[in-house]
This record gives structure tokens, sequence and C-alpha cells, in this order.
């Protein structure tokens, strides 16, 4: 810390990397802490599983909404096909018979098998649909995906008649779906998608998505592949979706087509719109209220859709760019203004410091 | 299948399509004017058939008059969200508009349920009695559905073609900003628009109501998604188009139903969409659009 005078001081690549470990270690000890002690109780980490369930969904669809600033209405379709793919692989597995055992780890490569599963069948699904539709813009690609979306649902809902074999379960609901969900599980996946998120959008390709939000045209220009940039944010949101879905039917056990309809895409962009379109911080933050407080206002609970869709006409209205509007939080950046600020109070005289 | 079968299916496919048609028709013209997919219009039809249905159950007013009032309502409805949602977004991004637009149909959606209950209320049909046609017996409701649905576009046609609002309204669709500098007044032309728009809705829930008696908070979702498939299929800012748009997607539907695929009758909707997107994203009769960088 005993930089020159002159110079503001930076953390590190390798040292922001190991606040950020040391961060989510520390968020990982008090949750288990609360946990072993009692204060969160199985209720409410059932909650917590859901809220984890939520940020992926959030941070995913803010890909493609935030970053790539397109309106994609079927993100509750992908997360059916995610759902689907690992509730129907982990059925054929021992792997129920494992958990009921209580030999969970034993069942680890099956339920990693079903995440990844799941995340590459979603992807393959968000390729065939991105690709049509990225061809069109705003409200086009809304109303596209919006039928992608629908068509999943009644496909989910009436395959077993054209198959002739009880594939779905059909509207009666894919049942006995192992429930492999755990605390635990669900924040390494939290963690890792958001890492996954972060480290596309720091790099090339990630500033390549956001010059295709601020102006197409002038990225392809020069020299963007915005077609191959626009799939990729697409497929890598379709994928994120996969693996909340599977770990939504891990943490439920049993799935019916319903729940993934028109509805649920909306919630989803709820969140994402809430917290700030292309701010992760933003998604993460509203997903997390918008999920704990129905629970806390169970008695209200009539008038929670009524309340997000009159928050998020308001919002629009008088603040468009949504909460935190694209501010994202790093502690990194955090610690070194701390620093700057106690180390180089003159520094704010100087112009064109070392931190841009 | 033999004749009269295939008959009244088609019957029954351009009743249901010129609901679509009345409906996709509130589209286009918004569509066509500010460029904003408006989700809640089919929602207005809920409300439509909301106020039809307790004026006749519930204030027993004559059907006649509780058409009126359910269109009216629909009329003031649409006006009143385009002045408090739609007017303060005019130079707002298009994502944010059609976000609020989402927004406005989940509110009106909600609140019906809170206020009517999640239920589905039925009620006596409206139009009763059947004659022969061809052999086949087909209901008054269906004639009349296609007859006053036929009459809107007609009426619609000339108001847009031969009024003074009407050279307004295409004046500000083609350019905005013109328009504005000739001395046409926005605000007046797009609740005009609105206006019309949904009136057209406020018909369209009763010509539902003629078809399936009943309302529950969610119907004009789907209806309303379907009416916009049939707008772009159609073309988009297009009258006759909408129309077109609106008696294929009934006609598909009720030939998939009679090839006793009902379940995928969705599918094959939203199927359509997509094909139409695909090859011909300016619909049956949408004029080319070029884009200005």
């Amino acid at each position: 810390m005993n930089a020159k005078q002159n110079k503001l001081i930076r953390i590190p690549m390798p040292l922001r990397y190991l606040i950020n470990l040391a961060l989510i270690l520390a968020l990982w000890g008090v949750f288990t802490g609360l946990m072993g002690a009692g204060v969160i109780t199985n209720y409410w980490s059932g909650i917590l599983i859901m809220v984890g369930v939520n940020i992926i969904l959030a941070v995913s669809l803010n890909i493609a909404t935030g970053y790539l600033g397109q309106l994609p209405l079927g993100h509750a379709g992908f997360m059916a096909v995610g759902a689907y793919t690992g509730g129907i692989f982990i059925k054929s597995t021992p792997a129920a018979d494992l958990l009921k055992a209580g030999n969970a780890a034993a069942c680890l490569p099956y339920i990693i098998a079903a995440l990844l599963l799941s995340a590459v069948v979603a992807g393959i699904f968000g390729l065939i649909i991105g690709i049509p539709a990225l061809r069109l813009r705003g409200d086009y690609l809304a109303i596209i995906t919006l039928g992608f979306g629908e068509i999943i649902r009644v496909v989910l809902t009436n395959i077993d008649s054209l198959l002739g074999f009880k594939f779905t379960f059909g509207a009666a609901g894919l049942k006995r779906i192992p429930k492999f969900s755990g605390f635990h599980l669900v924040f390494v996946c939290v963690v890792l998608s958001c890492m996954l998120i972060h480290m596309i959008m720091k790099s090339r390709h990630g500033r390549a998505i956001l010059s295709i939000r601020e102006n197409e045209i002038a990225a392809e220009s020069v020299g963007i592949n915005t077609t191959y940039y626009k799939t990729m944010a697409f497929v890598v949101s379709a994928m994120l979706a996969g693996v909340a879905g599977c770990l939504y039917a891990g943490y439920l056990g049993s799935l019916y087509p319903a729940t993934f309809r028109f509805m649920k895409s909306i919630e989803i962009l709820v969140m994402v719109v809430l917290g700030g379109m292309g701010s992760m911080l933003g998604s993460i933050l509203s997903a997390t209220v918008l999920t704990i407080l129905p629970e806390l206002l169970r008695s209200v609970a009539d008038y929670r859709m009524v309340a997000y869709s009159l928050a998020l006409v308001l919002m629009m209205i008088f603040r468009p760019k949504g909460l935190l509007g694209s501010y994202d939080f790093s502690m990194s950046r955090l610690l070194e203004k701390a620093l700057n600020t106690l180390f180089h109070r003159n520094a704010k005289t100087e112009k064109g410091g070392g931190a841009q | 299948m033999d004749f009269s079968l295939i008959f009244s299916q088609i019957i029954n496919g351009l009743q249901t399509g010129s609901v679509y048609a009345l409906v996709a028709l509130g589209y286009s013209m918004v569509y066509g004017i500010i460029l904003l997919l408006n989700f809640a219009h089919g929602d207005i039809i809920m409300v439509g058939a909301y106020t039809a249905f307790y004026a006749i159950t519930s204030f027993h007013l004559h059907p006649l008059l509780s058409v009126v009032l359910a269109v009216a309502v629909s009329t003031v409805l649409g006006v009143v969200i385009e002045k408090v949602a739609y007017t303060p977004l005019r130079s707002a991004p298009r994502l944010s508009l059609l976000i609020t637009a989402i927004g406005i149909s989940f509110l009106l959606e909600n609140g019906a349920q809170l206020l009517f209950g999640a239920d589905t209320k039925s009620m006596d049909t409206i139009v009763t009695g059947n004659m022969m046609l061809f052999g086949t017996s087909v209901s008054y409701a269906a004639l009349l559905t296609i007859v006053v649905s036929i009459a809107a576009m007609v009426v619609l046609t000339f108001l847009v073609q031969k009024t003074k609002l009407g050279k307004a309204m295409r004046a500000v669709s083609e350019d905005m900003g013109a328009a504005q500098l000739m001395g046409i007044s926005l605000n007046k032309t797009i609740s005009f628009t609105f206006a019309v728009g949904s009136a057209l809705a406020g018909i369209g829930s009763i010509l539902y109501l003629c078809a399936y008696p009943q309302a529950s908070p969610t119907m004009g979702s789907m209806l309303g998604l379907k009416a916009f498939v049939a707008a772009v299929l159609g073309g988009i800012g297009s009258i006759p188009g909408a129309m077109i748009g609106g008696f294929v997607i009934g006609l598909l539907e009720a030939m998939v139903s009679a090839a006793g695929l009902s379940v995928w009758k969705d599918g094959a909707v939203f199927a359509i969409l997509i094909v139409v997107l695909l090859v011909k994203p300016t619909g049956i009769l949408g004029r080319q659009i070029t884009e200005k960088v």
C-alpha cells in the first residue's frame, strides 16, 4: 500500500479474485452457520433455495435483456426444458434410491450430470429458437420468443399422446423426482452462474455484446459478428435458465407444464426490470426481495401480482433504468476507493490518475 | 367428412376468426401509429366482457343497452390507459413502452381477478336460434358475428380513408414529426386511435360472449395473443390484412380441431406466427419498411 504519491492505488487482478472468493466464502459461512444454529428454519432454507433458483433465472434473463438489449418473453420455456430434462434424467438413474439411503455423496455425479444435461438441452433449444428469432428485433423478437415458449408448454403437455408412452406425463405432472436440490448445491450453482456471466461480460465477448445493445449497426461496421454474439448471449441465457429449471425440479419434486406459462416469464422479467437492466447486483437483489416478500406477506398474497404489475408500470414511467440502473457492485472497487481516500487525499486534484 | 360437417366447421372458423379479426384491427391500428405492441389490448376485451356480463346478469339491462355499455367502457379504458401509461413514455425507448404494456396487461388481469374472482363466470347465450343454410344448421350468433365484423371493417376503412381524422391518423403513422409540423394534434390523433381500437375490442368482447357465453380474468390474454398473430399474419398496419389474418387463424383453429387435434390448437397458431415472421415478416398485405440508419 506504499504506492508512489501521485498514483492511485489499484488492486491487482489476482487479489481481486481472492477478495471475491473471501466474500463468497463468508456469505456461505454465514448461511451455513445460521442454518446450523437453527436461526434459519427448514421452511426458510427452502425459500432460500427458491431465492437461488430465481437469482439464476434473473441473471440469465439479464444477459439477453440487460446486456444484449432484447426482450425475450419465453424464458420460462427454457426453464421448463431444463426442468423436464433434469427431472426425467434423474428419475431414470439410481439417484433416487441412493438419496433415500442417505448416500448423498454417491449420487453427486448423477446430479452434476443432470445439471449439465439440462444446460446443454436448454442451450440447444436456445440455439434452435435463437437463430431464427434473433433475425428479428424488438417487438417481433418478443412475440416470437413468446410463441416458442407457449409451443414448448403445449408440447410438454401433449407429447405423450404422440410418443405413445409416458414421457412428460402431460398435464397430470411429472412426479416423484428425487429432491436433490439442497442449499449448498444451489449456492454453488448461483455462484458459478454469476461468475460465468461476470467473466463473459468482462471479456472481449462481453464488450461485443454490450456494443450490440448500444448500436447494432455501428457494432457491425466495426467488424463485430453481431449474429454470432447475439446467438451466443441468447444460448448462454437459455443454458443458465435450464440449470435453474433443473434445480427447481430437484427442489419441488414434481413438475406441471402449467407452471411454465407466460406468467412465469413475466415474473422473471419483473425481477430483471425492477433491479435494473444490465445490473447483476440489481437482478440478484430484486430476485431475492421478490421471492422473500410474498412469503412475508402471505396474508395479502392476492395482491402480489397486482403490486408486481403496478411496480412494473410505475418503474417504467418514473425510473426506466430500474432501481440500480446499470450499476454493479464490486468489493474491490469499494476497497480501492476507500484506500485512495485514505492515502491520497490530494489525488482528486491530480488529473488523469491511474484509476479510470 | 361430408359437406355439411365441413361447412359447419368453416362457419365455426369464420365465427372465431371474426372475433380475432376485430381484435387484430385494434392491435394493427395502435401498432401502425405508435409502433407499440399493445399487450393490454386483449385485456380490454376481458373488461368489456365482464361489463356486459354484469350488465345482463346483475342489473338485468336490455342486451342492446349492455352492448353499448360494454363498448363505452372499453373505449374509455383504452383512452385512459393511453393517457396514463403510454403518453409519458412517448419519447422513451421502445423496450420501456413494451414493458409498460405488459405491466398494464397484468394489472388488468390481476385486478379483475381480485374484483371478480378467479373463476369463470357463465351466462345464458345472448343470441339464440338457428337457421338452415345449404342443408346445415347455422346459429344466428355465428352469422351475426361474421356480419358485424365485416361491417366494422367497412366502417373503419371509410373512417381511415375518407375522414379528416383518418387522414390525420395516416399522416401520424407515416411520420410523427412531420405530421406535427403540419398542425396535426398528436395527442388527439393517438387518443382517437386508441378509442377506435378499444371500441372494436369492446365489440369483439360482445361477439366473443355470443360464441362462448362466459367471462374469466385471463380470457383476454390468449385471445389477444392470437389476434396479434392474426395481425402479423395479415400484415401489421393494414385493415384488410388484419381481417384476412383473423379469418385464416380462425379457420386454421377450426380445421385443427376438426382433425381431432384440438389440444395442439394453440401450438399450431404460434407455429404459423413463427413461419410468417421468418418467411415474410411484413405479412400478407403489409408494406415493406426499410430501416434507416
